[in-house]
């Protein structure tokens, strides 16, 4: 296409509204107002310039303000949507989530759950959503950006009197001596931080233009941050399992190729006490009963040595003793481990005593470790007991068979052969709590249930998220971005001769309060006077009509 | 020393009620159309008792601190005091750029209306539970607060211009929504009032009731109670038996509140308009005459300029790294977390629209006001009614 030559001599870019060096009107239609759209300077943006290819009408699309809006604004109401009910992540496990959501709230619950809002935030089109803000994003900054760019960097000191006049702010002073006042304004305005710039007699001080790009630089940051949330999809990139520990027991820690271990030497729950905590909180513990004061797991870390072959025991080697607790993870080689659960007093050991019916004699105890069952317990003299089933959280199959429902001990139970020397043979025994079976008719001897052992289980988040530095990034230049943006504005004054009058003309992309009080403070004893701020004018003779 | 901060409080609450009273007396109706608004007598007494407030409030605020160990964010009552602060805080910050005392005039009122709201909460020092313990709390609360204290004067901002340039003389869509605007307000109000009373009279009434899992339960209210629990049987005898009873899903004793307060703000309402003899947003109208429209516009939009990064950096940034050391990730769509997103992506729309569509002036004001519903539904509904991670126990 055609580049437009101006009368100044400039060459803009086909599309210009407003040459980007003098300000002249370039385009017929913004020749009529009485005030210039100054937003990208009047460039030449692709978007408003080209609308014939398919690709066009796409930028066009994705460039659009409006679109944008409209992007959030649907993001804004359906994400609203999402929190009338709980999402599926945050339902207790006790039914499936369709059951779930009508049962407990009807056919409102039903209908939430048929329609997808029940798992809005990872539904297809929520991620749409995001996406095409995302990509909103980008174009429109590109749009905008680089004609924005040039723009600024062509213009020049002395402007065209139709971009001046057209000015919000602007003013004229007749018969003014410009030659003596033009060094103390300049003078004025530096001392304002203006960064004044003078041609033929004319002057263009301006001030923050970095502000101008403060939207782009956050809308980097916000696209870093999304390309980080996606990261997630990639394996490896992230980790999120759950480690139950026992105590006393030692585990892999999953997700670390077996190199690393922890020991859980003990769970503490404490609560808040009336009479030993701090008095102040009397009344407050009174009211809510109990009060969950810290949730600590003791671990011990460990490094495995040398070579871990599958199915052998490693080397392990201690890095250190922590305490897990909340708000205080431990941290390793880019895992983080977090108290997140716990469960106490697990059965963890059951005690047993061989004993005749009859007379109530007893042969010796055996302890049963319910986590890790020995299979032979010899009771010495002859006497021993095998184990030859266990059931840890015992239940009555289909079939009618004993089976087990975990592998967790919240009700277990055993097939025992007890080997006495009067019986050799052995007989069997089915012991569950509270009762026993004698599968093959009427026993000697029985197991006397003599005590249980329980132990508290730790229930950590092991989370590794190699995402965060990409998160992190984008948050900081969101917020340098947004503060660049919004806590500067760049602001322009020109100070001009045009037929021997002096015509001041100002623009800020915000706060035209602000602008206003530099120029009267400026302006003040030279002799020019204060410009007037067109669109109040407007609107105070708009308001005096009505009156 | 918990008894003093508490005074320090209400000393505060006075002050600013005083400093409301001296904002309108600084409304001088003689003086035409300024830029400049010339602070006068009034005014400057105002904002002296404003300051004398805010420094009261410090006061209650740190010797708290000092007395429960923990920075005073950690339950309703204390959170919504803060909120209360960091908006005469705002304004007070907003007030030195642009001097106008009518901004004090619609600003005072909403932060006297949030403390006596957060009053209503149980006013105990609370201990932290775990998840609480953590410096990023402080940071995190706080920050927010600070930014949606600077947003609402945007919306006390956005309320002047609606009194001014919205037509009174007749009916229309525009001074019936002013009208709902007005009467959320005073609605607060009632639910000070209503709440207050029976609490002075000590009312109390106990009810078993039978919860949305079969499980038997008991209830206290503090009001009588008009919609009752599920099942609920009365056990305080001679008290008021309820007229409606509510399934187990909603919690009645919350529904009770709700609807004692709207009774109560209707009743206001109601006597306003048969003294005033016209809309409540018609009688402000004399107020606002001499303001500059522009300056308002600029001061509502200047607002949420200064607001909008602290809001990002503080109920987002600082909440994810929250998020991520107490919670084990940064973000977990909770519907606190979710409303916080919402809240920021409307002011993100504001943003653009102004910037680019040029919404100007009514549009602006109008939307300054959503912006503020939405920051009061995620700080009363939210934690109230939508109960998640964040919920307070507050009832
Ligand atoms: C959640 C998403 C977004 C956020 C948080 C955001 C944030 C911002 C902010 C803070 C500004 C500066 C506003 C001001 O200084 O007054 C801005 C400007 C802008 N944004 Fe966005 N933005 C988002 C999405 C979009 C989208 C989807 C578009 C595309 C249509 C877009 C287009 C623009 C444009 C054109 C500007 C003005 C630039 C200028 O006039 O110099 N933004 N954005």
């Amino acid at each position: 296409m055609k580049d437009v030559k101006c009368e100044c001599g400039h060459v803009n870019p086909h599309g210009t509204v407003l040459c980007e060096a003098c300000g002249k009107v370039l385009d017929e239609q913004e020749k009529d107002k009485n005030l210039l759209d100054m937003r990208y300077e009047g460039s030449a943006r692709r978007s408003i310039t080209y609308n014939k290819t398919i690709i066009d009408k796409i930028w066009n699309f994705f460039s659009s303000v409006k679109v944008g809006v409209w992007l959030i604004i649907v993001t804004l109401i359906a994400s609203a949507i999402g929190t009338i009910l709980p999402q599926e992540m945050y339902i207790p496990p006790v039914m499936p989530a369709e059951q779930y959501y009508q049962d407990q709230y009807g056919w409102f619950g039903k209908l939430y759950y048929q329609l997808g809002f029940h798992n809005l935030f990872s539904s297809w089109w929520y991620l749409v959503l995001i996406a095409s803000i995302g990509v909103s994003l980008v174009i429109c900054s590109l749009d905008r950006v680089i004609p924005l760019y040039k723009a600024l960097k062509a213009q020049r000191v002395t402007r065209h009197e139709g971009f001046l006049k057209r000015q919000r702010v602007f003013g004229i002073t007749k018969n003014a001596q410009t030659a003596a006042t033009l060094p103390l304004l300049k003078q004025k305005l530096e001392a304002k931080r203006y960064h004044v710039r003078e041609e033929n007699g004319d002057l263009l001080a301006e001030k923050n233009r970095f502000s101008r790009w403060g939207p782009y630089i956050n809308h980097i940051g916000l696209i870093i941050f999304l390309i980080g949330a996606m990261l997630r999809f990639i394996p490896g990139m992230y980790v999120d399992k759950v480690l139950w520990v026992r105590e006393g027991e030692t585990k892999v820690v999953p997700e670390t190729n077996g190199k690393y271990y922890i020991t859980n030497n003990k769970f503490i729950l404490q609560i808040y006490d009336k009479n030993k905590d701090d008095q102040v909180f009397g009344e407050a513990i009174e009211r809510a009963g109990n009060i969950p004061k810290n949730y600590q797991s003791n671990v011990t870390l460990y490094k495995a040595e040398g070579n871990t072959v599958a199915g052998e025991k490693p080397k392990l080697k201690k890095l250190k003793d922590f305490g897990i607790r909340v708000n205080e993870p431990l941290t390793f080689e880019g895992f983080s481990l977090y108290q997140v659960d716990y469960k106490l007093n697990e059965l963890n050991k059951m005690s047993f005593a061989l004993t005749d019916k009859a007379t109530g004699k007893s042969f010796g105890d055996l302890t049963v470790n319910l986590n890790n069952p020995d299979t032979k317990y010899n009771l010495g003299k002859g006497y021993s007991v095998e184990l030859l089933s266990y059931f840890p959280d015992f239940e009555f199959g289909k079939d009618g068979e004993p089976t087990t429902k975990s592998r967790i001990p919240n009700n277990p139970a055993f097939v025992f052969k007890m080997r006495t020397p009067d019986k050799p043979k052995g007989e069997t025994s089915f012991v569950a709590i509270k009762q026993t079976i004698e599968p093959f008719g009427n026993n000697k001897y029985k197991l006397k249930f003599r005590g249980i052992a329980t132990n508290n289980v730790s229930g950590l988040t092991v989370r590794k998220d190699n995402t965060l530095w990409a998160i992190i990034l984008g948050g900081i230049i969101f917020m340098i971005g947004v503060i660049q943006g919004m806590y500067w504005n760049h602001r322009r004054i020109w100070i001009q001769n045009k037929s021997g009058e002096v015509w001041v003309a100002a623009h800020t992309n915000k706060n035209w309060y602000g602008i206003k009080r530099e120029i009267e403070a400026v302006l003040a004893d030279t002799g020019l006077q204060m410009p007037y701020d067109q669109l109040q004018r407007q609107q105070n003779e708009i308001e005096k009509e009505e009156a | 020393m918990v008894s003093l901060s508490s005074n320090l409080l209400l000393i505060a609450f006075i002050l600013y009620l005083c400093a409301t009273l001296f904002f309108g007396g600084a409304i001088n109706s003689k003086k035409g159309q300024v830029e400049k608004t010339n602070i006068n007598k009034w005014g400057g007494i105002a904002v002296i008792l404003t300051v004398a407030g805010f420094i009261s409030q410090l006061g209650f605020f740190i010797l708290r601190w000092i007395a429960s160990g923990h920075a005073p964010v950690s339950n309703m009552f204390e959170f919504t005091t803060f909120f209360g602060m960091a908006l005469v805080g705002a304004f007070l910050i907003i007030f030195a750029i642009y001097r106008t005392a009518l901004l004090g005039l619609f600003t005072m009122p909403v932060a006297v209306l949030v403390i006596a709201y957060a009053s209503m909460f149980p006013r105990d020092i609370t201990p932290l539970i775990p998840a609480l313990k953590s410096y990023w709390l402080y940071i995190h609360v706080t920050t927010a607060a600070i930014g949606e204290g600077i947003l609402a004067v945007s919306f006390a901002a956005g309320l002047i211009y609606l009194v001014k340039m919205i037509d009174q003389n007749r009916a229309s869509k525009r001074t019936f929504w002013l009208e709902v605007v007005m009467f959320g307000l005073i609605t607060t109000l009632g639910f000070v009032f209503v709440s207050s009373a029976f609490s002075l009279a000590d009312y109390h009434e106990k009810f078993n009731w039978v919860d949305k899992n079969n499980n038997p339960a008991e209830v206290e209210y503090t009001m009588p109670a008009l919609t009752g629990p599920h099942k609920g049987e009365l056990l305080t005898k001679g008290a008021f038996e309820p007229i409606l009873e509510v399934p187990a899903l909603i919690n009645a004793k919350k529904l009770n509140t709700v609807i004692w307060s709207f009774g109560g703000g209707v009743v206001l309402y109601g006597l306003l308009r048969l003294i005033l003899r016209k809309r409540v947003a018609a009688s402000l109208k004399p107020f606002v005459k001499n303001i500059n429209t522009d300056l308002v516009d600029e001061i509502s939009y200047r607002s949420v300029l200064i607001g909008f990064p602290v809001f990002t950096l503080g109920a987002l940034i600082f909440a994810m790294i929250w998020a991520q050391v107490a919670w084990t990730r940064f973000w977990g769509w909770d519907p606190k977390e979710v409303w916080a997103l919402i809240t920021w992506l409307f002011y993100a729309a504001f943003l653009h629209l102004r910037l680019s569509k040029g919404w100007h002036g009514e549009k602006s004001a109008w939307l300054a006001v959503i912006g503020f519903v939405i920051i009061m539904f995620n700080l009363v509904a939210v934690n109230l009614v939508i109960a998640g991670l964040h919920s307070y126990a507050g009832s």
